[in-house]
């Protein structure tokens, strides 16, 4: 017994390195997308508020760039007003009310929520946004995170009551269903975490006619993101002779290290589809056993 | 000042300019990410015992950790930086602890040329420490190499050009103190 002591006592700092360093370990290698980080929401009330304060100052640099996008954003709708068409004969006009009001809430699929950028990189590995809406304005985890003139920003992972943690599409983990606009075809955007101007356009199939400068869209098929808002636009070509796909290099369409205002997008239905897609899983398992 | 202001001061600064100016920068290359925040550990006075060095260090890690969503990555390099700090220290300063009264490291205090392998051997260690852990999780073995060896030259320069901007007054230990 008393050697034990001796023992902790001639290796105490060494024990307490180890400790120290194996929480470390522990913290880092437990947390990951899918998790809850350890005292996140706690921390992140705190980074928020200093994040918020330096963000102020930071907005006047950004602030041109932004109005032209935003400025660009209110023309495209502009001119889907009804007022800009005329119609030839009075007789079989045909009325439709563009605009949804929250009555139709039955068949609203996305619900689009304004916030702000307080903190935000480029340079590393993982790259995070943080917001300044929280659970408290209704901010999910899994949203779709949209810049000011509607183009791919990220995936909420993260909220605490008053500020929320974005993942960049500059994540190395980042993974988004897209769709090459002209033909159609479905493949998926990830980043390589080489450069933060472009990321990298996956599972097109060498057949498809595709060309540079060719624009890559949302698809219709994902779950968090809206269909046909812009990724980027294809600068590179190469092909993958062991696949017999496309290795696609795209130009993405926001500039990651000037986004200002964004949109967090829910996808009201989201909870409905999961649901159908488990559902029908277990009921193919089933019938599955039920045949032997 | 005591030496407790100065160091919280000192973190506060350090964790700012890391967190606002030195993550903001804009991208230059893949393999270069500029860190300075640790230089605050290796200008902890020396009178410090060990158990207060790792402590101290694993927050500062930590701290940077939250604002940087990953939690654990660098409070794990800070812990070994102040757990390996006692030992090159030792190996470079003088034998006669009696003439040796400084408070904490500078290039004054210990002489450039010691200084300067004190300030190499941690900021090696910080950098291939945080790259193997990065690594583990993505990336190739020549990556990984490359980024040791990269952002360990963009961090000795910023910290000579740090020590060369805000040169310190050599303090003395004195018993009144």
């Amino acid at each position: 017994m008393r050697n034990i002591f001796l023992f902790l006592r001639r290796y105490f700092t060494f024990i307490c390195f180890v400790v120290l360093q194996l929480f470390a370990l522990w913290m880092l290698f437990h947390y990951n997308r899918f998790h809850h980080a350890v005292f996140l929401g706690v921390a992140n009330e705190v980074t928020g508020r200093v994040n918020t304060q330096v963000d102020k100052l930071d907005d006047y640099f950004h602030q041109g760039a932004e109005n032209v996008r935003v400025h660009r954003m209110n023309d495209s709708l502009l001119n889907l007003l009804k007022s800009n068409f005329n119609y030839a004969d009075t007789a079989q006009r045909n009325v439709t009310d563009s605009l949804r009001q929250d009555s139709t809430i039955a068949i609203r699929r996305y619900l689009w929520r304004d916030a702000k950028v307080v903190y935000n990189t480029v340079n590393a590995e993982q790259n995070y946004l943080q917001l300044n809406r929280g659970s408290k304005y209704g901010i999910k985890d899994d949203m779709a995170v949209l810049n000011s003139d509607g183009s791919v920003v990220g995936v909420v992972v993260n909220v605490s009551p008053n500020f929320s943690q974005v993942m960049s599409l500059l994540h190395v983990q980042s993974s988004v269903s897209a769709s090459h606009k002209a033909t159609g075809t479905l493949g998926k955007v990830e980043w390589d975490g080489k450069d933060p101007r472009f990321v990298q356009l996956k599972g097109i199939p060498q057949n498809v006619p595709v060309k540079v400068g060719d624009s890559v869209m949302t698809s219709r098929y994902s779950y968090n993101f809206p269909p046909a808002h812009l990724i980027g636009a294809i600068s590179e070509i190469k092909s993958d002779p062991s696949t017999g796909f496309y290795l696609l290099k795209v130009k993405t369409a926001a500039n990651f290290s000037a986004i200002q205002q964004v949109f967090v997008v829910e996808n009201l239905q989201r909870e409905e589809q999961l649901q159908l897609t488990k559902d029908t899983e277990k009921k193919m398992e089933e019938q599955k056993n039920k045949k032997r | 000042m005591s030496d407790l202001v100065r160091n919280t001061l000192r973190l506060i600064v350090f964790l700012l300019v890391q967190v606002f100016v030195l993550n903001k920068v804009p991208f230059l290359h893949q393999f270069i990410v500029p860190y300075l925040y640790f230089l605050f550990i290796l200008w902890l006075p020396f009178s410090i015992n060990r158990l207060g060095l790792l402590v101290i260090g694993f927050f500062t890690g930590l701290f940077l950790d939250y604002f940087m969503m990953s939690p654990g990555l660098h409070a794990a390099a800070c812990v070994l930086v102040a757990y390996a700090r006692p030992f090159v220290i030792n190996l470079l300063i003088p034998k006669d602890k009696d003439e040796f009264n400084f408070r904490e490291p500078s290039p004054r205090a210990m002489g450039w040329a010691p200084y300067s392998v004190y300030v190499l051997v941690l900021t090696l260690l910080h950098h291939f420490y945080l790259t193997l852990l990065e690594w583990l999780q993505f990336g190739t073995f020549l990556q990984f190499l490359i980024k040791v060896a990269g952002t360990t030259g963009i961090s000795l320069l910023l910290i000579f050009t740090t020590e060369l901007l805000f040169p310190r007054k050599v303090k003395f230990r004195t018993n009144a103190a």
